[in-house]
């Protein structure tokens, strides 16, 4: 028919074909028969597996790992690893997950593939029991994730800033410095008295989830929900003590108010602005990649005040949208190996949660450079093995975003902290009904 | 939306002269009559697609207890709209929104129109400063957002630096609720009010120049010229720059989110200063809370809300304008998207 002039259906036909090709293209990163599989591994922050990976693919020539999300931060990380599971689409083949993210994705433990399914029952032996069960379903039937490394705590200082301040600077007399918290906001009151220019630490919440992990692995073992899954943040002593304990902080006026994992506080590590930060083991990659080179032999590692805890940690899984399962499976098996773990200690920090890692000389003698070469395997690796984990429940992120929101209105002189702790009890139990 | 802008008669396709022998013409007689339907008919199927269906299907959504993960959704009914009306922090969202948006909104379409009057005036290098208007809106939201939310911090901001050059103390403009939303107001205006003028300098190009030359006879002075000549005939223009500023105002979204940064900067601060409505709708879809029939409800009442003050809009421009319906002015077909 004349409507088509033959031009007109020559550029019909090529927008068709191209069309065509470009709907072809898009299957192409399928991998054909017997080629290479290509694994991606979605992390968050720092995990230190950059030469594990070659490593992996060098014994294994026809994988390749991809890894998304380096360096970022898990506040990002997290909605967009929930999207893709419900999607049902985007996940990368190996996951991360953050242990007080955990508990949700355990609710719903279909999006995961069962390790126990994979032989991964005979790996128990190689996590610390607590460690183990935290990534076990309730009824103990399924096993979403094997565990990669615990938080245990430490205080991260500048010794420049120290010496400025006329404190000692040796690793062994800060620790010294401070037995309890009430003897940290003794020193930090002597710190600020000298007129460094820096204040003595970052900010009110990472203190107070430190003091708040430390108090209630210390107690019960839980802190805004017990064990049966109750919301007690009004009622359990240890989230209580946590508060008043950091209230006792901003009170003494020693925090720099710099929000935790924001732009300023990224600038505030740059510029020395702060003396201390709670350091979990994953902190001290986030201190070197946010301080710089620059600050190089400035940082050390003390003592936690009070005694021991942890904070965080994370589980690499393998969602059942994964298009390369077995292959996942070994890789995680392999990065949560005492060697993928030792390994990934020694690039980046991450504890290792494996009793063999932990005994291994490998971690028990390595020296942090970046730190003054703090023996960071002392430091951490000796209280690991004794690391008291704390129970998390079910809304467990939104309701710790709630109360450390109420600590920052503190720190940022908006609430009173009797205010402030109304507003916390109440949000969380607002948040936990959500 | 309900309201017409420009309506034209809808062209009818014209019957060929009935003399020709029907069965040679039959083909292009259906081609006439169906055609039509046809060319518009991608519009009706991407919309059907990209936007009735998600439109119906978020309202499926909230109306059951729908967790983002969770195998099940059980059906709630209105739950998540009684909860939500009874929710304070989605109020507080809501006032948020339009305060930003009236705070952001006025400036900019005065300083639109002002610029768009000088634009329109004899000026030298024209195109060049008509392109110059436009670049603001060519950056990305979310650079623009990054930078600003540096330009504002409180420690190392620039803007708290020029303040304590000329003895004005530091302010929180991330925890103090309205230097906040004017901090997010000025990220708003810096990207849209080129644009908004250039639509307005379109419109008023299509003035014509006798109107003026005839007032200036009689003695009127440019600003009377402006307020009496150059305003009333812009109406048509003004109500659609307002509808669109009103639709993408209250949606406003990436200069809130990227304005915070560090944990949860969803919230808009440690006290929601600036959580905006669609930020409280993404705070409870995703993370923290994975509660998609709640967030389906907020976006559902921001739906509403939009069309309210659309409404309000129009009512009081045409209030504005006197009693003449709007004078026809060519006007821009760009939709502004954010």
């Amino acid at each position: 028919m004349g409507v088509f002039p033959r031009r007109r259906l020559a550029a019909v036909a090529l927008v068709a074909a191209t069309a065509l090709l470009t709907t072809a293209g898009c299957g192409g990163d399928e991998p054909a028969e017997g080629g290479p599989v290509t694994l991606t591994v979605d992390v968050f922050g720092q995990m230190g597996y950059q030469e594990l990976y070659q490593e992996y693919m060098a014994a294994h020539p026809d994988v390749k790992i991809v890894e998304r999300g380096t360096g970022g931060n898990l506040d990002e990380y997290s909605p967009k690893l929930t999207q893709w599971l419900a999607a049902g689409k985007g996940a990368g083949d190996v996951v991360a997950i953050e242990e007080g993210l955990l508990v949700e994705y355990k609710a719903n433990p279909q999006n995961f593939v069962n390790l126990l399914d994979h032989g991964a029952a005979e790996l128990k032996g190689n996590f610390l029991d607590w460690k183990w069960n935290q990534a076990l379903t309730a009824d103990g039937k399924q096993l979403i994730g094997l565990g990669t490394d615990v938080g245990g705590m430490a205080m991260c200082y500048r010794s420049d800033l120290f010496a400025k301040a006329g404190l000692p600077t040796q690793r062994d007399e800060v620790s010294k410095l401070w037995p309890t918290w009430q003897d940290y906001v003794a020193t930090g009151e002597k710190f600020k008295a000298a007129n460094t220019g820096a204040a003595f630490l970052d900010s009110a919440t990472n203190i107070f989830n430190t003091i708040v992990l430390q108090t209630a692995g210390n107690a019960q073992g839980y802190h805004y929900y017990d064990t049966a899954n109750n919301l007690v943040v009004d009622s359990n002593p240890a989230v209580r003590q946590a508060w008043d304990t950091t209230m006792d902080i901003l009170d003494s006026g020693l925090s720099g108010k710099y929000g935790s994992w924001s732009e300023e506080w990224v600038s505030a590590f740059k510029q020395a602005k702060f003396a201390t930060i709670a350091c979990p083991a994953w902190m001290t990659g986030v201190i070197e990649g946010n301080a710089g080179p620059a600050a190089k032999g400035k940082w050390d590692i003390a003592q936690v005040p009070g005694n021991g805890g942890n904070w965080g940690g994370s589980f690499l899984a393998v969602p059942k949208q994964s298009k390369h399962q077995a292959e996942a499976i070994e890789l995680a098996k392999f990065l949560t190996s005492a060697k993928g773990q030792i390994g990934a200690f020694k690039a980046k920090g991450p504890l290792p949660s494996n009793p063999q890692a932990l005994d291994d000389p490998a971690i028990v003698d390595s020296k942090n450079a970046y730190f003054s070469d703090a023996p960071v395997g002392k430091i951490f690796a000796a209280g690991a093995k004794s690391l008291k984990p704390v129970y998390m429940g079910p809304k467990n992120q939104a309701v710790r975003t709630e109360v450390e929101n109420a600590v920052r209105t503190v720190d940022l002189g908006q609430r009173s902290p009797e205010q402030a702790w109304t507003d916390a009890v109440n949000n969380a139990k607002k948040a936990a009904a959500k | 939306m309900a309201v017409q802008l420009d309506a034209l008669p809808p062209v009818t396709p014209t019957e060929r002269s009935t003399a020709r022998p029907p069965r040679r013409y039959r083909l292009s007689r259906l081609d006439d009559k169906y055609s039509p339907y046809l060319y518009i008919a991608p519009f009706f199927l991407l919309f059907g697609v990209f936007g009735a269906y998600p439109l119906a299907y978020t309202f499926w959504v909230s109306l059951h207890d729908w967790d983002l993960l969770a195998a099940e959704h059980p059906f709630v009914g209105g739950e998540n709209y009684t909860r939500l009306l009874a929710d304070p922090d989605f109020w507080h969202s809501v006032v948020n929104t339009l305060g930003i948006f009236v705070i952001s909104t006025v400036p900019q379409l005065f300083a639109a129109l002002w610029l768009a009057s000088l634009l329109n005036r004899r000026l030298r290098a024209r195109t060049t400063w008509r392109m110059a208007v436009l670049v603001p809106n060519v950056t990305s939201t979310a650079a623009v957002a990054i930078v600003f939310g540096v330009l504002f911090g409180r420690q190392f901001g620039m803007i708290n630096w020029l303040l304590d050059l000329v003895g004005v103390d530091a302010i929180d403009w991330k925890s103090n609720r309205f230097a906040s939303w004017v901090a997010i107001s000025a990220m708003v205006d810096w990207r849209w009010t080129g644009y908004n003028a250039l639509i307005f300098l379109a419109a008023m190009q299509a003035i014509p120049r006798d109107l003026y030359e005839s007032a200036a006879i009689d003695g009127a002075s440019r600003a009377r010229q402006f307020w009496k000549i150059t305003v009333p005939l812009l109406k048509p223009t003004i109500i659609f720059a307002v509808i669109v500023s009103t639709i993408g105002g209250l949606q406003l979204f990436t200069e809130p989110r990227m304005f915070h940064s560090g944990t949860n900067p969803i919230r808009g601060g440690p006290l929601r200063e600036s959580q905006t409505m669609t930020m409280y709708m993404f705070e409870n879809a995703f993370a923290p809370h994975y509660n998609f029939g709640y967030g389906s409800a907020v976006a559902w009442l921001l739906f509403a809300l939009i069309a309210i003050v659309a409404a309000i809009n129009v009512v009081i421009l045409r209030r504005l304008g006197g009693t003449d319906g709007p004078t026809r002015v060519r006007r821009p077909r760009k939709e502004r998207t954010r």
